[in-house]
């Protein structure tokens, strides 16, 4: 796998370099115990160093180009996957993914924003960021599990919808309000899953549903922190104050009820280990899963409207 | 989501105000006409010469479209509570406190319930004054609220939007609002109540992306901006120059998320008319 180290990663790599090459000499030398200490020293610094990251350290690990992507979790957790593509009304928006698949026991209906590992792949994607025909095809892909009763699970990974002349035209706003407006009433379990960014409108675009699940190291807010600098503190610089400021981070949303559940990742962040990533949420999804299909599809819809209903903060 | 927007005029010397009697005259921003406030007031707050639709508040709608009188007022008081602490250049706190103080208005929403044309509806009405006419939560949950009592009461729903989008001092609650207000408007669509959308000059962000875009009926006010994305953010992000005429009422209109564009003279009676058709 390609390494991007970012930068409050670097002692750690040093020191894990540093420990390969003494290994490869410690057949010739009686270094054991010495590297043993070190190991162990490695373990204890990155369990530190993770645990107190700052807010814009998670901003950065949820964008990290080695992270797992929606098409990832998706081959990593499910069988017989098959894609699905196309609104039905204009054409395929390469941003958004969803098909049919086998997780475990259930056969579901998986959609999420899909970002591009290269610039290649990226341009192809459009950099996760989805047009009005995104949400239209996310939306016929929700109405299709309804029809054959199949829970949903959507995956939020988006640095917004795509700010573009084109998705105006075709309107963005309506397509993200109607997706809202028809999630609320859909009549087969939702669940959305944070996985990367969650950024605003676009995110909330496929994320209204019955339970709310985030990965450890993400963020979901109304506004990305270099905008929020940009409009704020009138400069791109106050991104770290923007991010502590929005208060952006899975331990935060949980504390503020606007998540139900924190889903760990492996030590470092999801992306130094995939298939551990993959397990981890699998298993969070069937216990969710179980719980959510005992629901009456009548109640679902007046459960949301409680849920929703719940987020805010105000005085009277 | 950009809830303040730059003026580009008066930024060339000549375009400067002139001098006048303080607080009588008004100039048309967009054909530099001189009116009189209360020629102006008289007119509806439309320009004289040119049509043009000045930005007004809740009281001034209020005043035009419900039957004198009959406009009851709900949740008057409620008012933001900063739950994320938030501090940019300026504690939000202080800025709530202040802006408060500055307009006599609690938020940048006002709801209830009253008359048009003897027709009782629940009503709401967005002022633009109040940081960007943003959604947080107060305005999320008075939204909310005003729905539900269209859909206890079983009478029309009338929204007048004009806001920057979501409220970036209150986060990912912010944001919550747009689903909130959705969910409860797919309740009240299910009862078959009708709801109007009303659009005016600007409409933009979260707003758009939830209520604004959920009327069984869609009415805007001439050249208002309505859009996802701001106008300098789509600039930016795509290099170019915007078409002209681009996100104003008459391009939704033709690109099919618009009904009608209505004079704000011939508002009430449009209104009016839409309800009695559908009731």
């Amino acid at each position: 796998m390609a390494r991007a180290i970012l930068d409050f990663e670097k002692p750690i790599f040093e020191l894990e370099a540093k420990l390969e090459e003494m290994r490869k000499v410690s057949d010739n030398l009686d270094i054991g115990n010495e590297i043993i200490k070190i190991e162990k020293k490695v373990k204890q610094l990155k369990e530190e160093l993770y645990k107190g990251l700052s807010r814009w350290q998670r901003v950065q690990l949820a964008r990290h180009p080695d992270r797992p992507y929606t098409l990832d979790y998706i081959n990593l957790m499910t069988e017989n996957f098959v894609e699905l593509h196309g609104d039905r009304s204009y054409k395929d928006d390469k941003a958004m993914v969803g098909g049919l698949a086998q997780l475990d026991n259930y056969k579901v209906m998986i959609i999420g924003q899909q970002k591009g590992r290269d610039t290649k792949s990226n341009l192809y994607r459009n950099f996760g960021m989805s047009n009005p025909e995104g949400y239209r095809k996310a939306l016929r892909l929700m109405k299709l599990a309804e029809k054959f009763n199949r829970p949903v699970i959507t995956m939020l990974d988006t640095p917004g919808a795509f700010p573009g002349i084109e998705a105006e035209e075709r309107g963005q706003a309506e397509a993200i309000a109607r997706n809202l407006f028809e999630m609320s009433k859909l009549r087969v379990p939702i669940i959305i899953v944070i996985i990367g960014e969650g950024a605003s409108g676009g995110a909330l675009g496929i994320g209204l549903g019955d339970r709310i699940l985030m990965l450890e190291n993400c963020w979901y807010s109304v506004i990305s922190p270099e905008s929020c600098s940009s409009i704020l503190w009138r400069s791109w610089e106050y991104k770290e104050q923007a991010a502590e400021a929005l208060k952006l981070t899975a331990p935060d949303l949980l504390q503020q009820g606007i998540i139900d559940r924190i889903v760990p990742e492996p030590l470092g962040g999801a992306h130094k280990d995939h298939k551990l990533a993959a397990d981890n949420l699998k298993q969070v999804l069937i216990e969710e899963l179980d719980k959510l299909v005992k629901i009456k599809p009548d109640k679902l819809f007046e459960g949301r409207i409680e849920k929703f209903g719940k987020m805010g903060v105000y005085q009277e | 989501m950009p809830w303040f927007k730059r003026s580009k005029q008066n930024i060339s010397p000549d375009s400067q105000k002139k001098d006048l009697p303080d607080g009588m005259w008004e100039k048309c921003p967009s054909c530099n006409e001189i009116i009189h406030k209360k020629q102006l007031e008289a007119n509806l707050w439309t320009c004289l010469k040119c049509d043009y639709h000045f930005r007004i508040g809740s009281g001034e709608y209020i005043g035009i479209l419900l039957d004198a009188g009959t406009f009851k007022e709900m949740d008057k008081k409620m008012r933001s509570a900063d739950p994320l602490d938030f501090e940019d250049t300026k504690k939000y706190t202080k800025r709530i406190a202040e802006t408060i103080k500055k307009l006599g208005l609690f938020d940048a929403v006002r709801t209830g319930t009253g008359k048009i044309n003897g027709t009782e509806i629940a009503f709401a009405c967005m002022d633009f004054q109040f940081i960007g006419g943003s959604m947080g939560s107060v305005v999320g949950e008075k939204i909310a609220r005003v729905i539900d009592k269209a859909y206890k009461e079983k009478i029309p729903l009338v929204i007048i939007s004009a806001s920057g989008g979501a409220r970036m001092m209150e986060g990912a609650f912010s944001l919550m609002q747009l689903a909130k207000t959705s969910s409860r408007l797919a309740r009240l669509a299910e009862a078959k109540i009708p709801y109007i959308s009303v659009m005016t000059d600007p409409t933009t962000g979260g707003t758009t992306a939830s209520y604004a875009m959920l009327g069984d009926v869609h009415i805007a006010e001439p050249k208002a901006l309505i859009g996802f994305a701001g106008p300098r953010v789509i600039r930016q992000a795509v290099g170019k120059d915007l078409p002209p005429g681009f996100q104003r009422s008459e391009f939704l209109l033709d690109q099919g998320f618009v009904d009608i564009i209505s004079h704000r003279k011939d508002l009430k009676s449009t209104i009016s008319k839409v309800i009695n058709l559908l009731s």
